[in-house]
C-alpha cells in the first residue's frame, strides 16, 4: 500500500504524525516525512491519519497489487 | 431581520437545539456588521482566509475598550492569558513548549499510547450499561470519557474532577457572548481563580514530585503563571468540547438509522463518520474572539481596523459553496475539508486527542449496544452557544454485548 | 465531420501517448480516464520503474527512512495503459504522427503528451564524473546507490552546489553523521531562488549544524586514485580537500534533445506551450496534437507579464497535468488556462523552508513576520511595487495568505499592521539575487522570455 503527501498542501498541522507515528514523523517544528509504502498492519492508522489530514494533502492507495499492465521488463 | 437580531437570536438559548437556520440566514451576507460593531463571518472561503490572515489577532485585549475582552483574566490579577488568547511570536513559543510531552516532533507517541488505557475506560464505561433500559449518553459515557482523559494527560487526580468539574463549566461558559453579562463573568473569574488555585497546588506537587502526564513534564520548562493558564485552558477544553463531539455523533447516527445500520454492518465507516460529524455538528459552533489589527477588505466588505470578529465555524461548515447539499449527513463526502477543529495556526491543540477519543468510543459504542431510539429529540441543551451540545442525551437500548 | 464529433471520436477511440513515464505523465493519464477517455494510452519512460515519487530521494530516502524502491506514486485509478518502460523516446515524426523509441518500434499517436523532465545536469568533465564516489541525485538509482556509499563506512562528503538539492544533501549528510563540506558559486546557498538576505539564514543554518560550508569559490577538479576512486577535490581558491565522495547538485537539464529536428518549439530552457499546454511549433504556431507539462514545459503566466514561465515543481507537474490531459480530449471552448501560482517546498537541518510566487523576480524584500535570526519569518517580496513572492522558514500556515496577495497584485510592501511584525516601520531591502548571468545551482522558478522558440541558455535578468 502507497501513500504521498502533497507537500505543497501540507502546513505542518502534524495530526497524521500523532495518529500514525510510525508512518509519518516530523522533521523539525513543520517539516513533514513520511513513509511511502505501509504495510497491513499500519493501516488502520494511516486511513485515519488522511481522513484527518485538515488541508486533505494525503493520498493513499490501498492496492497492495502492482499496478496492472506494469512489468519490470526493458522494452 | 434586521442585522442586530440574528446574532441575538444565535445566542439565545430557544435556537440551541438548531441554530443551523440562522446559520443559513447569515450566510446571505458572508460579512456581517452587527450595530455594535462586530463582524460575523459565516462563509467557507472567507473564514478560512480570515483564519490564516495574519491581521486577525487572537489577542482580545488589542479591541477597543467598551468590547468584550474574551480570555483576558483580570488585570487585578496579574495572571497572563493562555496560549490561545495570543499572537505569535508568544503564542508560537507557548505552543511549541507544551507540544514538546504531547506530540510530535519530540513526543510523537505520547497520544497513541494512551489508545489502550482509554480503550479500557471505554469498557468499562459501556458494561456499566448491562441490566439497563435507559442510559443518558452525556452522563454514562461522553462526559466522563474525555474527562478521565484529560486527567491522564495532563497528569490531574481523576477523584478531584467533582471540585474542578464546576469551574470547567464556568469558566466555558464564560466563552459564550451573551453568558449571564457582568454576573456571569464574575463567576468565571472566581471559578479562574479558584481552578488556579488548584491546579498552582498540583504543580508544585509536580515541581517537586514529578510523575506521569503533561503538568511535571512542563514544570521544569515554563513559569509557573505561564503553566497555570495552560494548564486552565487544557483542562477546561479537554471538559467541555470532546464530551460534545461523541454525544453528536450519537445524536446523529440515532437520528439517521439507515447510517446506523450500515455502520454497525461496516465499523470501517468510523473514521469518514467521525469527520462528517465534525463538519455536521461541529463542537465549538464559533470563535468570537479575533480581532482585526489593520483594515481588512473581505468578500467585498472592509473590516475596519479594531473591529471584533466573530468566525461561525459551523455556519462555514455548512456553506453550499464549498459542500455539496450540506444540510445532508453524508459520510461518504469526498474531500471533507471542514473547518470544526478551526485552522491556521491556533487549530485545535487538542484535536489529535478528540480523534483518538473518538477513534477508541464511537465504534466500541455501537458495537456493543443495541439502541431503541432517542428518549427526547431534541434533547436538552446547555446554555453555551459555542461550545454547544446536549446537556443530556437520554436513549433508550435493548441491551449490551461483550 | 465537424471538429465536435472528431473530440467525441477522439475520446472514444483516439491513441494517447505520454512520454514521460513519472508524475506529471501518470497524473494525466489519471485525468484522462477520470474524464471519459476510452481509447488506447501508451505510457513511454527510459527508466524501467513504474512512476515513482522524487522529492523523497534527497530525504527520507537517503535517511534510510524509506527505500527508493518503496516510492512508487499511489494511483488514484486504474489506467488501463500500455507501458513501454525502460526505453526512451528517440524522435518525433509529426508528419507521420508518431513517435520513434530507442528500440526503433514507432508509437504512433492522434494526441501526444510529453512529460519528460528533467535529469540531473551532469559534471563537467566525463571522466571525473565516471570517478567511483561521483554522484548525481535525480532517479531513484541515483538514490540507492547514494545511500549506499553513505552507510559504506565513508566519512568526508563534498556537496557541489548548494541549491535545494544540493542543500538536502548535505543535510542529510549531517545527519548521518558525515563530514560535509559544500561548495557554492554563489555568496550563499539557496541564493538563486531566494537571494542572498534570505541565503545569509540558509548559511547560518548548514554552519549551525555543521557543515563546511565554503561560498564564493567553485570545484575546478576532481581527482582519482590509481583504481578510480574519488580521493580529492580542488578548489578554485586554490585548495584541495580529501573526500572520498561528491555530489553533484548543479541544478537540472531539461530532456528534450530527442525532439531536436522535430520542429516544436524545444530547447535547453524546455518545451514552450501555450497557456492550454499545447506545445508551439519553431514558428510560434500552436500545435494542436502535441501537449507538454511539468518540469520540462514552460508556458506564459499573466501575473508575469506573460513571460514563458518554467518550474521544475511537485504541484505544478500534478495541476498541469490534469490540465493537459483536460485540454487534449475537450473542443475549444471547453479548455481550460493553466494558470498556477508557484509553489515549492524544501525541508533540511529541520527546517521547513517553502515559498510561493516567483521570488527571483523580486527587486525588494521585507520580513513581513517573524525574524531572520530565528530562522522562523515570512519574507515578502515585491516587484514593481507588489506582492510578486513570499517565503516561509517554518511560516507554512501564513503563506496561503501571501497567495492571495500575490494573485490580486496587492501592493508592495504590505504596510499593514500583523501578528509577529517585528518592526514599527518595514523597511524593504534589495533581496541580492546574484547576476542572473552567472548561473550557480539553478532556481527552480525561472521566467524565460516571450519567444516561444528561445533557445539560448540564458536566464533572463529578473529586473530587467
Amino acid at each position: 500500500m502507497r501513500l504521498v503527501v502533497d507537500l505543497n498542501r501540507c502546513q505542518g498541522f502534524a495530526q497524521c504524525v500523532f495518529l500514525a507515528p510510525d508512518v509519518f514523523s516530523l522533521h523539525g517544528e513543520e517539516a513533514l516525512l513520511f513513509s511511502p509504502r505501509f504495510d497491513e498492519a499500519q493501516k488502520d492508522r494511516v486511513e485515519k491519519a488522511a481522513a484527518a489530514c485538515p488541508v486533505q494533502a494525503i493520498l493513499v492507495d490501498y492496492s497492495d497489487e502492482p499496478t496492472k499492465g506494469v512489468k519490470p521488463h526493458v522494452g | 431581520m434586521t442585522s442586530g437580531t440574528l446574532v441575538a437570536q444565535i445566542t439565545d438559548y430557544a435556537h440551541r437545539a438548531d441554530p443551523y437556520p440562522l446559520y443559513a440566514e447569515l450566510r446571505k451576507q458572508p460579512v456581517r456588521r452587527e450595530d455594535d460593531g462586530t463582524y460575523l463571518v459565516s462563509t467557507y472561503y472567507e473564514v478560512r482566509s480570515l483564519a490564516n490572515d495574519p491581521r486577525l489577532s487572537n489577542d482580545t485585549s488589542n479591541r477597543p475598550s467598551g468590547y468584550a475582552r474574551v480570555g483576558q483574566p483580570d488585570p487585578q490579577t496579574g495572571l497572563p492569558p493562555s496560549f490561545i488568547f495570543t499572537d505569535p511570536p508568544l503564542h508560537d513559543r507557548l505552543r511549541d513548549t507544551i507540544n514538546r510531552p504531547f506530540g510530535p516532533p519530540h513526543s510523537p507517541r505520547f497520544l497513541d499510547g494512551l489508545r489502550g488505557e482509554l480503550a479500557k475506560v471505554v469498557t468499562e464505561l459501556l458494561d456499566a450499561f448491562e441490566g439497563k433500559e435507559q442510559v443518558d449518553i452525556v452522563e454514562d459515557f461522553s462526559y466522563p470519557l474525555p474527562v478521565t482523559a484529560i486527567c491522564k494527560v495532563l497528569g490531574v487526580p481523576r477523584e478531584d474532577e467533582p471540585r474542578f468539574h464546576v469551574w470547567a463549566d464556568a469558566l466555558a461558559s464564560s466563552l459564550d457572548p451573551q453568558a449571564g453579562g457582568a454576573d456571569g463573568q464574575e463567576k468565571a473569574q472566581r471559578a479562574r481563580q479558584d481552578m488556579g488555585a488548584y491546579l498552582t497546588d498540583l504543580i508544585e506537587t509536580k515541581r517537586r514530585h514529578p510523575g506521569p502526564g503533561m503538568l511535571s513534564a512542563l514544570a521544569p520548562a515554563m513559569t509557573p503563571a505561564d503553566l497555570e493558564a495552560t494548564a486552565v485552558l487544557l483542562l477546561v477544553a479537554g471538559h467541555e468540547t470532546t464530551v460534545n463531539a461523541i454525544t453528536n455523533t450519537t445524536l446523529t447516527l440515532l437520528r439517521h438509522p439507515d447510517l446506523l445500520d450500515r455502520f454497525q454492518k461496516d465499523p470501517d465507516l468510523a473514521v469518514p463518520l467521525i469527520e462528517e460529524v465534525l463538519r455536521y455538528e461541529p463542537p465549538v459552533q464559533f470563535v468570537p474572539w479575533t480581532t482585526a489589527l489593520a483594515d481588512i477588505d473581505v468578500a467585498g466588505t472592509t473590516i475596519p481596523e479594531g473591529s471584533p470578529v466573530w468566525l461561525m465555524l459551523a455556519a462555514a461548515n455548512r456553506d453550499p459553496k464549498r459542500f455539496k447539499d450540506p444540510d445532508r449527513f453524508d459520510p461518504d463526502r469526498r474531500d471533507n475539508e471542514h473547518l470544526g477543529f478551526y485552522t491556521g495556526v491556533h487549530y485545535c491543540f487538542g484535536a489529535p486527542l478528540a480523534r483518538i477519543e473518538l477513534h477508541v468510543a464511537v465504534p466500541e459504542l455501537f458495537r456493543r449496544v443495541k439502541f431503541s431510539g432517542l428518549l427526547e429529540d431534541p434533547p436538552p441543551y446547555r446554555a453555551n452557544a459555542v461550545l454547544r451540545g446536549p446537556r443530556h442525551l437520554p436513549v433508550a437500548i435493548e441491551g449490551v454485548t461483550v | 465531420m465537424s471538429a465536435d464529433t472528431d473530440v467525441e471520436v477522439l475520446r472514444r477511440q483516439g491513441r494517447v501517448v505520454v512520454v514521460g513515464a513519472s508524475l506529471a505523465g501518470l497524473r494525466a493519464a489519471e485525468t484522462l480516464r477520470e474524464q471519459g477517455f476510452t481509447g488506447s494510452l501508451t505510457m513511454i519512460g527510459d527508466e524501467p520503474y513504474e512512476p515513482y515519487d522524487r522529492p523523497p530521494l534527497s530525504k527520507q530516502a537517503l535517511l534510510g527512512r524509506a527505500r527508493p524502491e518503496d516510492t512508487a506514486l499511489p494511483r488514484r485509478r486504474d489506467i488501463d495503459a500500455e507501458w513501454r518502460l525502460g526505453v526512451a523516446a528517440e524522435s518525433l515524426d509529426r508528419d507521420a504522427k508518431q513517435v520513434r523509441l530507442a528500440n526503433g518500434d514507432t508509437v504512433p499517436y492522434d494526441r501526444l503528451l510529453i512529460t519528460t523532465g528533467t535529469r540531473a545536469r551532469p559534471w563537467f568533465h566525463p571522466e571525473e564524473a565516471a570517478l567511483d564516489g561521483v554522484f548525481g541525485l535525480r532517479t531513484r538509482d541515483d538514490s540507492a546507490r547514494l545511500r549506499r556509499k553513505l552507510t559504506g563506512g565513508v566519512s568526508r562528503v563534498l556537496v557541489i552546489g548548494a541549491g535545494f538539492t544540493g542543500s538536502e544533501v548535505a543535510s542529510a549528510c549531517r545527519e548521518l553523521g558525515l563530514q560535509v563540506t559544500v561548495a557554492e558559486r554563489g555568496p550563499a546557498p539557496l541564493v538563486g531562488a531566494l537571494g542572498g538576505v534570505i541565503g545569509a539564514v540558509a548559511d547560518r543554518l548548514q554552519r549551525k549544524h555543521g557543515v563546511d560550508l565554503r561560498c564564493g569559490v567553485s570545484v575546478t577538479a576532481l581527482e582519482g586514485d590509481d583504481v578510480g576512486r574519488l580521493r580529492r577535490a580542488h578548489l578554485s581558491d586554490g585548495s584541495a580537500i580529501d573526500v572520498e565522495v561528491a555530489v553533484v547538485s548543479l541544478g537540472a537539464m531539461r530532456n528534450t534533445e530527442w525532439l531536436a529536428g522535430s520542429g516544436v518549439a524545444a530547447g535547453p530552457r524546455g518545451i514552450a506551450c501555450d497557456a492550454g499546454c499545447r506545445v508551439f511549433d519553431v514558428n510560434g504556431i500552436v500545435t494542436d496534437d502535441i501537449y507538454a507539462a511539468g518540469d520540462v514545459a514552460r508556458s506564459p503566466h499573466p501575473l508575469f507579464d506573460y513571460q514563458f514561465l518554467a518550474l521544475e515543481h511537485w504541484g505544478n507537474a500534478v495541476e498541469q497535468a490534469e490540465i493537459a490531459a483536460h485540454n487534449m480530449i475537450c473542443a475549444g471552448p471547453d479548455r481550460r488556462p493553466h494558470l498556477w501560482l508557484p509553489m515549492f517546498w524544501s525541508t533540511q537541518f529541520g527546517v521547513n523552508i517553502k515559498s510561493v510566487g516567483v521570488p527571483s523576480l523580486g527587486d525588494r524584500l521585507v520580513v513581513a513576520q517573524g525574524a531572520l535570526t530565528e530562522a522562523r519569518f515570512v519574507a515578502v517580496y515585491g516587484y514593481r511595487g507588489r506582492v510578486i513572492a513570499a517565503a516561509s522558514f517554518d511560516g507554512a500556515k501564513w503563506l496561503g495568505f501571501y497567495e492571495q496577495q500575490i494573485a490580486s497584485g496587492a501592493p508592495f510592501p504590505p504596510e499593514y499592521r500583523t501578528v509577529d511584525r517585528r518592526t514599527e516601520t518595514l523597511d524593504p531591502v534589495d533581496p541580492a539575487f546574484p547576476d542572473p548571468h552567472l548561473p550557480t545551482h539553478g532556481a527552480t522558478v525561472t521566467l524565460t522570455g516571450h519567444s516561444p522558440s528561445e533557445r539560448r541558455v540564458a536566464f533572463v535578468p529578473a529586473h530587467a
